[in-house]
């Protein structure tokens, strides 16, 4: 018997099931997904195509509700069944960062502009927001290049802008869809370790999608997706430096 | 961080041409109030200009500019005997087309009554007022006559001694300001041949009359002028115009006048009652409508425009409501980039209008209240065609983002 949820943890689901469509064209994505994921893990989410990575993490980043099961983000509970129990887009604005497989940043805005529109999204005040938003981009290793517009950036350099959008707000919880795919492996392995670092000196639990199975020594724990199901944890926790 | 106008900034060629676009339909909408302005103005102004305070036209019609008004011109001798008033004069006013130096030259006669008026009433902008009794004429500038220009109009050379602007008539036509008896010379003038031709008529029907037959002195009369003929009425006016002594009842002169059967008493608010129920109120009606259609199509065209814009940016809508953004952020960005479109678009037919209304053939007036109105109907318009792209952008989920 697990025990109840608390703020040590940053993720709690419990018997999450998500059901797409009914009667013939049912198809079940997720089935019981029971996971625990504590405050500064990294944890990476393996598993092939179909198996139901992206439907845990969008329901854990609380924009795909699930069929039923229960959500505690940081020993809150947010969902319950597909029934929010919190402001869902309010919860993710303060407590949730997300990075994809590709950058998703704003093409109208400037490297820092996208950093800083997440800051003051969160009603930090424009000059604060400025600072921060250079603070990370400094910290993420693309300060010289805050000026520029999306388009003027490297696939490496738009990853690390779109990771210190997901800091911006200093989130508990950072969520990334196999954010290395477009990445080469030296690249992938960059923004790995930064997440790594993130989690351990910011205290945000990470959970990553990924393929990428040359960098799973950077995770603390990995686990296995397959048919909707979550398999045991295919690597105890260990250090990995 | 404004998101309208950092998207604006990204997206400035298509969004300077759009606006370029809605700000002259704009221009057009802010242009057909304004010919419907010029049109009253240009109706109304020989009324407002005169000074009258009564207009006597023939009985029973809503002359002289609504419809025909013939009166004898000896009607303000008459009129001069009712107790209070102060003057009375004859009004002569019809419309010509004649050819000038090869050019179709369209104009308004009107009389004025010499010597008692010689047209120092008249804004001139060059010039004199006139100075004898025929040959010369006050013409408006958008006649395209030169001071000094001498203008041939049947029998008789006029030379233009004074230059006047902006006086038009109800058709937008200029108008030529002559004494009452060169406007009715120019009016009645018929070709000689007409003229001996009438009179051997008139000989023709007196020698068939036994009273011609016995008086031969009356044979040879029908042969000369109309004006040596007393069965003859005299030349036929528009109108008489009666000034009222100071002091005097508008009512009682105005219902003595009325109590003529053979004439028709109108004050000056009557006659330009007459003039924009009957020829403007069609015009206005059309221009209304046209406006109205403008207006939808602006509202349209900006529609589908924000919503391009909207659906452009979807993506974008999709990643800031994933990480956050409530719907005020969202609804900003499109709402803002339509008021400004609508603003930039207003400022624009606003600047273009002052240079390209002072071109327009009819006079086009802008009146603060009617730019004030546009400025609503703008603002309103911008906001009802960023609805669409509001409603798109509220019903986009966050998980699009990962669809992409």
């Amino acid at each position: 018997m697990n025990p109840p949820p608390d703020s040590s943890h940053a993720i709690v689901t419990e018997n999450l099931t998500k059901v797409y469509g009914h009667g013939n064209t049912e198809v079940v994505a997720m089935k019981d997904v029971s996971l625990r994921v504590g405050r500064g893990e990294v944890i990476a989410l393996l598993g092939p195509s179909g198996a139901g990575k992206s439907t845990l993490l969008t329901a854990i980043g609380l924009i795909n509700p699930p069929t039923s099961g229960r959500i505690y983000l940081g020993g809150e509970l947010v969902m319950d069944a597909a029934k929010p129990k919190v402001d869902l887009r309010s919860f993710r604005r303060r407590h949730l960062g997300f990075v994809f497989q590709k950058a998703n940043l704003i093409p109208f805005l400037s490297a820092l502009e996208n950093v800083q529109v997440a800051l003051e999204i969160n009603a930090t005040p424009p000059a604060v927001a400025r600072c921060r938003a250079l603070e990370l981009l400094a910290y993420l290793g693309v300060a010289d290049r805050a000026n520029n517009l999306p388009a003027a950036l490297s696939g490496g350099q738009q990853q690390r802008v779109a990771v210190a959008r997901a800091l911006a707000n200093e989130p508990g919880l950072i969520l990334a869809d196999e954010p290395t795919a477009a990445l080469d492996s030296q690249r992938g392995r960059q923004v790995m370790e930064l997440f790594r670092r993130v989690a351990h000196e910011r205290g945000a639990a990470v959970l990553v999608v990924t393929h990428d199975h040359r960098s799973l020594d950077v995770f603390d724990r990995s686990y296995e997706m397959e048919d909707g199901r979550l398999l045991v944890e295919a690597k105890p926790l260990t250090p990995s430096f | 961080m404004n998101l309208a106008v950092r998207d604006i900034r990204h997206n400035f060629g298509r969004f300077a041409l759009t606006t370029v676009g809605i700000g002259l339909l704009l221009m057009i909408v802010m242009g057909m109030g304004g010919i419907y302005r010029g049109l009253i103005h240009e109706a109304t102004l020989l009324v407002d200009q005169v000074g009258a305070d009564l207009w006597v036209v023939q009985g029973s019609t809503r002359g002289p500019f609504a419809e025909v008004s013939r009166i004898p011109a000896n009607l303000e001798d008459r009129v001069r005997a009712v107790p209070g008033v102060a003057a009375a004069w004859r009004f002569v006013s019809h419309t010509i087309q004649r050819e000038h130096r090869g050019q179709p030259l369209r104009l308004v006669v009107q009389g004025l009554a010499w010597p008692e008026d010689r047209g120092e009433w008249v804004p001139l902008v060059a010039g004199r007022a006139l100075r004898q009794a025929h040959y010369e004429l006050i013409a408006d500038r958008s006649l395209g006559l030169p001071l000094g220009e001498r203008l041939t109009l049947g029998q008789n050379t006029y030379e233009v001694v004074g230059l006047t602007r902006g006086m038009v008539g109800s058709g937008g036509d200029g108008l030529a300001f002559f004494t009452v008896s060169d406007a009715l010379a120019v009016q009645f003038d018929v070709p000689g041949e007409a003229t001996r031709l009438e009179r051997a008529a008139r000989r023709a029907r007196v020698e068939n009359l036994d009273l011609g037959r016995v008086t031969p002195l009356l044979a040879e009369r029908a042969s000369g002028p109309g004006s040596e003929l007393p069965a003859l009425a005299p030349p036929q006016v528009s109108a008489v115009l009666v000034t009222l002594s100071a002091g005097a009842d508008p009512t009682r002169v105005t219902a003595t006048l009325a109590n003529w059967p053979d004439v028709t008493v109108y004050s000056t608010q009557q006659q330009k009652d007459l003039l924009l129920s009957g020829m403007v109120d069609k015009a206005k009606r059309q221009l209304g409508l046209f406006r109205v259609l403008l207006i939808l199509i602006s509202t349209i065209i900006m529609a589908l425009i924000i919503y391009t814009l909207t659906l452009d940016k979807l993506h974008d809508i999709a990643l800031l409501k994933l990480i956050g953004a409530r719907n005020r952020v969202i609804i900003g960005l499109i709402l803002q980039q339509a008021l400004l479109m609508g603003a930039l678009g207003y400022g624009l037919a606003w600047w273009l209008g002052r240079y390209a209304f002072p071109r327009f053939p009819r006079l086009v007036v802008i009146e603060p209240p009617d730019l004030l109105l546009l400025a609503g109907i703008v603002l309103v318009i911008s906001v009802l065609a960023s609805l669409l792209g509001i409603g798109k952008a509220m019903r986009v989920e966050p998980n699009t983002v990962l669809a992409a």
